[in-house]
């Protein structure tokens, strides 16, 4: 287990600006320690998203410098898992978790053992040969998630995973990525609006604020990990929750005063 | 230990014991009612011609059709495998085009942007007013038929294909970029099945158009007297006011044009029936 000191990757003053004029990120200073659990939380337009296709590479910045700490990145280091499932439509449960192992030349046969495991870790042993269109919103997730795992990446880049999933489905899923966060040990970057959800998964919560895009503040929810239900109804989460809503709210505040200047 | 299974009534309401019956109706309706329809139709036809005593050169009856069709089978269907050869061919030729065209679009937006308007005006110009030029230029009779079946039918597919190939999730590109995807890797596991719906559905039509090309072409140069396709069969019909096998000649033709489209329906169905939207609703 890491013991979420040492740093991993640094943003440096990062900007970027759009051809169309739109600054989505202004001078944004970030540091994930290994193996921390941090959720970038912000209002729509806070350019977090941005911020995650800057780290991905799939975005470049206009200023500043993503710093994975000298070790120079491999693409199996990086994991991502979108809004939406993502997945290939025409292709079973096992062919879309075998994708990424595929692109970098593993076989069908050879990827098995890899693929068997990471399947059993988000429960979905039995369903190899599903499609898609067969699956529920959550399993769909869920598939998306093991896509995104089974290359082992060292770090795993989430942008807002559940935000489309009902609350029940939801809490599973938050359950299932901080078992496997823990049992890993890989660091999660997790863009999120949810406080609660933030709150409920994350050692540390960078907040943004929006036009333009920066980090407002930075907190950290000190609540011991194996969190579970029991966490979830604690005055200890609801008092957390305050906090964090408090500072999001500071957030959007400065936001209304710079419009009204 | 083998359990025996025992049906249990389940208990519908009137309201659900309805619609069930409706979905029955409509089923067997489906293939029914045109069936009815078509015998109907036939049957007046045949009234017809003995009602006003129509002459056969004019329109013959339908059984006269029939038997015309039997007794001239070898000639009809030697003409019929003609067109279907040319048909066939000229399909393939029109895929592996479109879709090869198609494909060289996508990895350059230059050569798309060069190319394309001249796939439009081949398609724009009728292919009737194209076929002297072949004419001129070509000898071969079956080149000169394949050419202008390739032009009719290879537009669908490219447009489509092109169509499909660009419709990917930008999310499943980035994806792919993401995991260091080369643009081969990208255009074989990510692109060419994204478009196949699409491909498909141009499929379909080129199918039809290909079987239309095949007999317009060879009507065009049939006149020239050279070629022995269903068209040709059809012309000489006509000069001879053998009215029978032109109606024969143009049954068959219709005959072969649905059986081209069920044929690519049927292909498509078992390509996209498991993930498509559009082959599940066909489904049930």
């Amino acid at each position: 287990m890491p013991d979420r000191t040492s740093p991993f990757l640094i943003l440096q003053s990062i900007g970027k600006t759009f051809a169309s004029g739109v600054t989505a990120l202004e001078n944004v200073n970030l540091t994930v320690n290994e193996g921390d659990f941090m959720s970038l939380l912000g209002p729509s337009g806070c350019g977090k998203s941005t911020a995650l296709r800057i780290i991905a590479g799939l975005s470049s910045p206009t200023s500043g410098v993503v710093d994975w700490r000298g070790a120079p990145l491999q693409q199996n280091d990086i994991g991502f898992v979108f809004q939406e499932p993502t997945l290939l439509p025409w292709a079973s449960v096992y062919d879309n978790v075998w994708v990424p192992l595929r692109l970098r030349g593993v076989s069908r046969k050879q990827a098995e053992p890899q693929i068997a495991e990471v399947l059993e870790r988000v429960h979905l042993t039995g369903f190899e040969d599903a499609v898609p269109r067969e699956l529920s919103g959550g399993m769909k997730m869920r598939v998306s998630i093991a896509r995104g795992l089974v290359t082992r990446p060292r770090i795993l880049l989430m942008d807002e995973p559940f935000a489309a999933l009902d609350e029940i489905t939801r809490f599973k899923l938050n359950n299932d990525i901080l078992e496997l966060w823990q049992e890993r040990g890989f660091t999660v970057l997790f863009v999120t609006h949810s406080v609660f959800e933030s709150v409920f998964l994350s050692n540390r919560i960078t907040v943004m604020a929006a036009h333009p895009g920066r980090v407002f503040d930075q907190l950290p929810i000190d609540a011991p990990y194996p969190r579970d239900a029991a966490f979830r109804t604690s005055a200890q989460y609801a008092e957390l929750c305050r906090n964090t809503s408090d500072t999001l709210s500071r957030a959007m505040g400065m936001e209304t005063a710079d419009a009204v200047h | 230990m083998p359990s025996i299974e025992v049906a249990q009534p389940i208990v519908i309401d009137a309201d659900e014991a309805r619609r069930i019956r409706r979905r029955k109706i409509e089923r067997t309706g489906s293939w029914l009612l045109p069936l009815i329809i078509m015998v109907a139709a036939i049957a007046l036809w045949d009234r017809i011609c003995v009602w006003n005593g129509i002459p056969q050169y004019i329109l013959p009856r339908p059984g006269v059709v029939l038997t015309t069709m039997i007794e001239d089978a070898g000639l009809l269907f030697s003409s019929l495998l003609v067109t279907l050869r040319i048909t066939v061919l000229s399909l393939a030729l029109a895929v592996i085009g479109g879709v090869g065209l198609s494909v060289l679009f996508t990895q350059s937006r230059f050569i798309e942007m060069s190319l394309f308007p001249f796939a439009i005006v081949l398609q724009v110009t009728p292919i009737v007013a194209i076929f002297p030029l072949i004419n001129i230029y070509v000898d071969d009779q079956t080149t000169k038929l394949l050419l202008c079946a390739w032009i009719v039918a290879f537009f669908p597919i490219l447009s489509n294909t092109t169509l499909g190939l660009n419709s990917v999730d930008r999310n499943l590109i980035d994806y792919f970029r993401l995991n260091g995807a080369s643009r081969w890797q990208t255009l074989w596991h990510l692109r060419l099945p994204a478009a196949m719906p699409y491909f498909l559905g141009g499929l379909k039509i080129a199918g039809g158009l290909a079987l239309i090309g095949a007999v317009v072409a060879e009507f065009v140069a049939g006149t020239a007297g050279q070629s022995s396709g269903l068209a040709s069969r059809i012309i000489e019909a006509g000069y001879r006011l053998n009215a029978p096998r032109l109606f024969a000649a143009l049954i068959l033709i219709s005959l072969t044009g649905i059986i081209i489209f069920l044929l690519l329906s049927w292909i498509s169905h078992l390509a996209l029936h498991r993930w498509h939207e559009s082959a599940l609703k066909q489904e049930q």
